[in-house]
């Protein structure tokens, strides 16, 4: 463990806000970070690391607060103000051009020249140097970048920080594309860095990353810094998951309705995965029960729903509606067998933004309301009109434009449609992402509702408590693999936490 | 993030939403096309006013609308693959594929007893090469630019190679009456430019086909998770384009009463901007087949007053660009005020 000098922050970061829109993302950040030390920041998805990254990168100009760069006040007014301070960013997509060389990345933007013409001689030589002190002397300066591994373009996009006079380098998830042997050279590399007096912002969801490269620890939940500066070694990791969660726990979560011991199977997947995605899994799902699966983001939560749905072909396994197979990879079968999805990303997935309401919800059984071919359009809107009525979205009127509405409402469409098209399974990927507190637990309780009248339910929510307050039981999931299937009242938030960091240790 | 909240039940104050109905009725589709008949009627008001006579007896105004009707059908075609968020490069050289097939030696002599048949003939050229062009398209992923592009070049050099690189004259009497015919005073490549359109119309507007069409066009991937077979539907858009592509064809084997394969060069160019110029997204997800009809009408209106002017046709090719700049910035403000920018 290196010694931090706690004396002389290289930078702090002082009650710093953002708003989107109005919506607060951030609400007050503190931060301080030393030389030479690896500062983990830890928070659930949400909690604002992703804004605070951005304002760091000057992608994103604060709002209030104050930043403090070697004990002067800065204002970090875009990404090259960021790079002449000596901060860089490596974002988790990492942002490196495939059709460059390693040399033509490294010194994108600030090429070595003679009166405009490249030295690239030179810029080799010193790829060549920066690679090696990397650990990478293997890779040449002229290979192309897209060829390499996304290992091997972590590396250049290292290497690009390393090539300008930086102190801070600021990684979001680096390990996430990483496998195990790659993380130990990642870690290496970062001590090698953090000798010299270079500091970097850590960003990681696996705790026992944390525990092996980080010094200290600050945590963010809700926009704003709950605990700053921790030291790794002597923190419970039970105190950091209550410090992640700890949240005032709305009672927004109907009450769930007993399922009849009679309710039939509905939905019964035996053996599913998708080679490189996720596992093998089974699990059934009866009328009127809400199913859910709690994992992090990457986990594997999203392309489940995607393979039950036909999106995605599987590469084992079986989707059995009622006890018949469903022809795998057809997502025009799934619907024709009463499968309804609503996506995780409702504008760009979901919704026609431009449409009226009423083509957004006959869009999966339009058909049903034609002669021949020939479309009955005031059918299709009274149709829509009594749904809307029925999900109380109001104004209820057909022709108004899906892009307009709120989240909430546009959840509601979403649902409008399977009810129309009147689904036996509904798959809800994030069903209150973008939705306001508010309209939050009126969509739970349509979700509630469905249930009772017998629909069978998946919901998948990168918030936990979501998942176990809407589902009677849930599957916990970490990097593709089924970990446990528990009755959704046997376990809590960092009950499920704590399967999944344990889980994702190994 | 829409700041239209679920909770704004309240209406509009009193002006504002007097402006909004200006706005909503301008941003509609007919009130677009009211923008181009209004540049109709200035075109028809300057050709009266330059040439008088010549411009508005009937006979000039049929040979605007005869020599509209070849481009016209490509461009209902071409209307449905925009709106799809595709495009079809390969109609101007299909059209001239389908000619030089429907006059070839041999067909020719087999129509000589059942002259149909030289429109059954190029009909099915048309078709199966937009069947082609929705395979590779469709099921193959390749981008319907370079699809599209193989295929103009492809159906050019296969037009030479069938034809000699000469020109096929027709002689089967029926259908140089049939083609050289009328119909109550219309011309009957006039009626066919009229038939496809409302077909198209009905098609687009009325029928599952249509609402398929702007939904690809719209979302391709909320489309495809709602159920819609996207590729399949594909493979038929570039078929219908292939299809008016081979109906053009025939059109322009009878009006010129010969099949060549320099027949239709340049024309998808012509039929794209009657399209994009008509209203409709190249981005996909809204058109009109009346824009469409409109944007035709005003070129074909356009090179009539020019012509009638002995205007160079140098001039007339610059006005012809100026009018797709103007009509394509008109377009992107309206797609700038699109909810998907909220």
């Amino acid at each position: 463990m290196i010694t931090v000098d706690h004396g002389s922050p290289l930078l702090e970061v002082r009650g710093v806000t953002k708003s989107f829109a109005g919506v607060a993302a951030l609400k007050g950040v503190d931060l301080s970070i030393v030389p030479g030390e690896v500062h983990c920041v830890l928070g659930q998805n949400g909690a604002g690391k992703s804004t605070l990254i951005k304002v760091l990168s000057g992608a994103y100009t604060p709002d209030g607060g104050e930043l403090i760069w070697q004990g002067e006040s800065v204002e970090i007014s875009g990404p090259t103000a960021a790079l002449h301070l000596g901060i860089a960013t490596m974002y988790q997509e990492l942002d490196v051009v495939d059709g460059l060389t390693i040399a033509e990345n490294i010194f994108l933007g600030h090429e070595l020249s003679n009166g405009g013409v490249l030295k690239v001689r030179e810029a080799h030589k010193r790829t060549k140097a920066i690679l090696k002190r990397l650990g990478h002397p293997d890779l040449s300066p002229s290979r192309e970048v897209g060829s390499l591994s996304p290992a091997n373009k972590q590396i250049v996009s290292m290497a690009r920080a390393l090539s300008r006079d930086i102190r801070l380098i600021v990684m979001d998830e680096p390990s996430a594309v990483l496998d195990s042997e790659e993380v130990k050279n990642l870690f290496r590399v970062v001590r090698e860095l953090t000798k010299e007096g270079i500091a970097v912002i850590y960003i990681s969801h696996r705790l026992a990353e944390i525990r092996e490269i980080g010094d200290r620890i600050t945590v963010i939940k809700d926009g704003r810094t709950t605990a700053s500066g921790l030291e790794v070694a002597s923190t419970p990791t039970a105190q950091l998951i209550t410090l992640m969660t700890g949240r005032d726990v709305e009672n927004v979560f109907p009450p769930a309705v007993p399922i009849p011991d009679d309710a039939a199977e509905v939905l019964r997947v035996e053996n599913l995965s998708v080679k490189g995605t996720f596992d093998p899994l089974s699990f059934s799902v009866r009328a009127g029960e809400i199913f859910g699966l709690a994992g992090l983001v990457g986990s594997g939560r999203s392309e489940i729903l995607e393979t039950i749905y036909g999106a995605f072909k599987p590469s084992t396994g079986e989707v059995y509606i009622r006890g018949t197979a469903v022809r795998s990879g057809s997502v025009p079968a799934a619907v024709a067998r009463g499968i309804g999805l609503s996506p995780e990303e409702r504008k760009s997935q979901g919704l026609i933004l431009e449409q009226q309401i009423y083509r957004n919800v006959t869009l999966s059984s339009f058909g049903r309301f034609a002669r021949g071919v020939f479309l009955n359009e005031k059918l299709e809107r009274s149709t829509a009109r009594a749904q809307l009525e029925s999900l109380e979205l109001r104004p209820a009127d057909p022709d108004r434009a899906v892009g307009l509405l709120s989240g909430g409402n546009q959840q509601k469409v979403m649902l409008a449609r399977w009810l129309v098209h009147g689904t036996d399974l509904l798959l809800l990927d994030e069903p209150t992402r973008g939705v306001d507190v508010g309209a939050r637990a009126e969509i739970y309780s349509l979700i509630r509702q469905l249930s009772a009248a017998g629909t069978a339910i998946v919901v998948v929510s990168s918030e936990i408590e979501e998942v176990l307050g809407l589902a009677d039981r849930v599957l916990v999931i970490a990097e593709g693999e089924t970990l446990a299937i528990l009755d959704a009242r046997e376990i809590d938030e960092p009950g499920v936490l704590d399967l999944v960091m344990k889980g994702s240790a190994e | 993030m829409s700041d239209h909240t679920a909770t704004s039940t309240g209406s509009a104050p009193g002006p504002n939403r007097a402006s909004a109905a200006v706005k909503s009725v301008l941003g509609s589709a007919a009130g677009r096309n009211i923008g181009l008949v209004i540049a109709l009627i200035v075109l028809i008001i300057v050709g009266t006013v330059t040439s008088g006579d010549r411009f508005t007896n009937i006979n000039n105004v049929l040979t605007i609308v005869r020599l509209a009707s070849v481009t016209g059908v490509l461009a209902i075609g071409m209307t449905f693959v925009i709106i799809a968020g595709g495009i079809d490069l390969s109609v101007g050289s299909v059209l001239g594929l389908s000619s030089v097939v429907a006059t070839l030696a041999a067909v020719q002599a087999a129509a000589a007893s059942f002259w149909p048949l030289m429109i059954i003939v190029a009909l099915a050229v048309g078709l199966a090469a937009g069947v082609i062009n929705g395979i590779i398209i469709a099921y193959g992923n390749v981008v319907a630019f370079m699809a599209t592009l193989a295929m103009l070049i492809a159906a050019r050099g296969f037009a030479e190679i069938l034809s000699n690189r000469t020109t096929q004259t027709v002689k089967v009497k029926g259908f140089l009456e049939f083609s050289d015919g009328s119909f109550l005073g219309i011309p009957t490549l006039v009626w066919i430019f009229i038939l496809v359109s409302a077909a198209g119309w009905v098609l687009l507007n009325r029928t599952t086909f249509g609402r398929r069409t702007v939904a690809i066009g719209g979302n391709r991937e909320a489309a495809r998770l709602a159920g819609i077979n996207v590729k399949r539907h594909l493979l038929y858009l570039y078929a219908l384009s292939g299809l008016t592509a081979g109906i053009a064809g025939i059109m322009l084997t009878g009006r010129t009463t010969s099949g060549t394969s320099t027949h239709g060069t340049l024309y998808e160019l012509d039929a794209i901007a009657a399209v994009v110029v008509g209203g409709t997204l190249l981005v996909g997800g809204r058109g009109s087949i009346v824009g469409t009809v409109l944007g035709i009408l005003i070129f074909n209106v356009l090179t009539n007053i020019f012509t009638q002017n002995n205007l160079n046709t140098s001039v007339q090719a610059i006005t012809k660009g100026a009018i797709i700049v103007v009509a394509v910035l008109i377009q992107q403000r309206f797609a700038n005020r699109d909810v998907r920018r909220s």
